[in-house]
């Protein structure tokens, strides 16, 4: 009975986020440098724009748009995955440290190989997976101890002193880099999305595409783990090997999805709590909603930021950090 | 709670050891007049110790080594050696007021709070008088930290010093996030973005002579009050119970942190950790007794920031590295064996 009025919310709410991500969409297909008007846009969309008008829409804006998407999914994904393992509603992986990791071997691969070569795009992901997860096992180890296992505070507070340490480290390694390269690294840190080709598209599918479904799967993992440890073996789970597996997830699609969309920290924060609070915490509803409320997020910020300031906009890592930080003091102050 | 309780009693008697406190205070000077000439000797142009000394006590102006010497390096250096100070001193304190090992104005928001008001300024006054932006970072710094401590003190049960360093995260990124977008919409990134990463690469003589003052007369108050800091670090009902007024104290010695941490930002930007090392590297040294802890931070925090400059100036020769990056890559393992260390009891 529960469980098909669950199903039923989750239904009207996928709809509903649908609806209210098409709305976004159009609004940030149609404004920018150079706006379209809705009768722009539906000739173009048809296939009957001018050419003009067919450079901005497919050459521009919606491998951008798209990108956006993705990395707001990624990154949400990543961040309810985080919040269900470790317990903790204040994880996410902008905050752990783990973007802070990606970003350094970013910026160690843009000092050491040219970014003009043609193979960069599909490697920087996997670059920032590497940083990611030496990161996040770093911060693992550092934060368990023997006989407490990993206490889910501790973990936080590692991990700000961890992104810390590796911001200082990524200063230094990109005050070596020649004046353009900076300026793309500056950019980056910013979280300003940056990929504006379909190649990136391409470079950031397959990975959001393939994990994806294997989070879906784990959908009954999640809802055990959730659950105090004790009761989780108790139920036959091998907690600590799908721990593992679950960790390496996530890290891997926050990583992707931050080496093209830049450092953008709170979207995994805020989405999967947004939908918490919607659908309730059972994961096979939950996850889905989180994942469109994360892309939603993103592209209203990074719309917004263009929409400030035209040409070069706000990055939206900034617009989500206003948005952010003030929510992640709400939970603080509430919990 | 027992455990907490035990710790108190134990800390309850403060241990002071004056002739460590000594020989630290008088090491220390000597390391650090060390660490200017040896700082003021490499660079772009290196000067050899005899001319760096002469060039300081008997200035003539027509040789090159000494305008190099006194108009770019010395300025520069002395500069971060007093910001070091006013640094290691607001951590020193707000450390013994909160009773927070990790306690830093560079963690608790008071920096961030310090950059943004100084973006403010810079976007809409073209040239605002350094007396203002020292003025308008000590208001930041003040935004930074009532909002920090608002926050960690919103919920019953109180300040956690888990929770107020989250606190401190939160409202550093929010803050610093506000910073950065204004940069960018009023297109100041270039001029803050250096600025904000630390260093002391444009001070003058005046900006000195306009700070010293205020950090030395801060520095000073802290040092009168450094037996009821002492007292206030046993735990706020032993002050009470001996007679302190306690929320006077500590209004005072909050204000002296703002003041210094305000003043050393608009100098230098936004760098976190030394208020967080030095002043645990010195309890360490010289006991639990604040009357001993705060000078001897003082002196220790301007050795490091000397050094620090300096490294900050070899590292990538000829361009300068932001001292703020080289402070944290020293600073970030010791918080985090602070917070491993720190997890369980203060939880």
């Amino acid at each position: 009975m529960i469980l098909s009025d669950q199903l039923k919310r989750v239904r009207l709410t996928m709809i509903f986020a649908l609806i209210l991500l098409l709305a976004i969409f159009v609004i940030s297909v149609a404004t920018g440098y150079v706006s379209l008007s809705p009768a722009q846009l539906g000739r173009t969309i048809l296939g009957n724009g001018t050419s003009k008008e067919n450079l901005i829409l497919f050459g521009f804006r919606l491998p951008r748009i798209m990108i956006t998407i993705l990395a707001g999914i990624g990154l949400a994904v990543s961040g309810a995955i985080l919040q269900s393992i470790t317990r903790n509603p204040l994880s996410d992986p902008g905050i752990l440290g783990i973007n802070a990791g990606a970003g350094l071997m970013i910026v160690v691969y843009v000092n050491f190989f040219t970014i003009e070569s043609t193979n960069f795009l599909y490697v920087l992901p996997l670059f920032a997976f590497i940083g990611g997860l030496l990161t996040s096992a770093v911060i693992y180890m550092m934060a368990f101890k023997k006989g407490e296992g990993v206490e889910p505070t501790r973990l936080v507070l590692i991990g700000v002193g961890m992104a810390a340490a590796i911001n200082g480290a990524i200063l230094i390694l990109s005050t070596r880099l020649e004046r353009e390269q900076y300026d793309f690294f500056a950019n980056w840190m910013a979280g300003r999305i940056w990929g504006d080709d379909w190649t990136f598209v391409l470079a950031l599918l397959p990975w959001i595409c393939l994990l994806l479904p294997v989070v879906f799967a784990k959908s009954h993992v999640l809802n055990v783990l959730n659950l105090h440890e004790h009761v989780t073996v108790g139920l036959g789970v091998n907690v600590e090997r799908e721990r593992r597996i679950l960790i390496f997830i996530a890290v891997a699609l926050s990583s992707a999805s931050v080496s093209v969309s830049g450092g953008i920290a709170f979207i995994g924060l805020m989405a999967p709590h947004i939908a918490r609070l919607l659908v309730g915490p059972r994961h096979q509803g939950f996850l889905p909603i989180a994942a469109m409320i994360g892309a939603i997020l993103l592209l209203g910020a990074d719309t917004i930021g263009r929409v400030l300031l035209d040409p070069s906009g706000i990055p939206a890592g900034i617009v989500v950090t206003i948005i952010g930080a003030p929510y992640f003091m709400y939970l603080m102050a509430k919990k | 709670m027992m455990m907490m309780r035990n710790s108190q009693l134990k800390e309850s008697k403060a241990d002071s050891r004056p002739a460590i406190g000594t020989s630290i205070l008088a090491l220390g000077f000597i390391l650090l007049m060390g660490s200017i000439v040896l700082a003021i000797s490499v660079g772009a142009a290196n000067i050899d110790f005899l001319t760096v000394w002469r060039s300081i006590f008997n200035y003539d102006s027509t040789r090159e080594a000494d305008q190099i010497i006194v108009s770019l390096r010395l300025p520069r250096e002395l500069g971060a050696a007093v910001v070091g100070a006013a640094f290691a001193v607001s951590g020193a304190i707000m450390q013994g007021i909160t009773r927070n090992p990790l306690a830093d104005p560079g963690l608790l928001g008071l920096n961030a709070g310090a950059s943004l008001a100084l973006a403010c300024v810079f976007a809409f006054h073209s040239s605002p008088s350094y007396l203002s932006l020292m003025f308008v970072s000590f208001i930041g710094a003040g935004i930074g930290a009532v909002m920090v401590f608002g926050l960690g003190s919103l919920r019953r049960g109180g300040m956690s010093p888990i929770r107020i360093t989250l606190a401190g995260a939160a409202v550093s990124a929010l803050l610093s996030a506000l910073g950065e977008g204004m940069a960018i919409y009023y297109k100041l990134s270039q001029d803050l973005a250096f600025w904000i990463a630390g260093g002391v690469s444009g001070t003058n003589w005046l900006q000195l002579k306009l700070i010293s003052p205020v950090i030395g007369v801060g520095i000073l108050i802290a040092i009168m009050l450094s037996k009821e800091l002492t007292i206030l670090s046993f735990g706020e009902e032993l002050a009470k119970g001996l007679g302190q007024r306690t929320l006077l104290t500590k209004g005072i010695l909050m204000t002296v942190v703002l003041i210094l941490a305000g003043t050393a930002v608009s100098l230098v930007g936004s760098i976190a950790f030394v208020g967080l090392m030095v002043p645990h590297v010195v309890r360490f040294l010289v006991g639990t007794d604040y009357r001993w802890i705060i000078p001897c931070s003082a002196i220790c925090g301007s050795v490091l920031m000397v050094l620090a400059d300096t490294a900050a100036r070899m590292v990538n020769a000829p361009y300068e590295t932001p001292m703020g990056a080289i402070v944290s890559m020293v600073g970030v393992p010791f918080f985090l064996y602070l917070a491993r260390k720190g997890g369980r009891k203060v939880a």
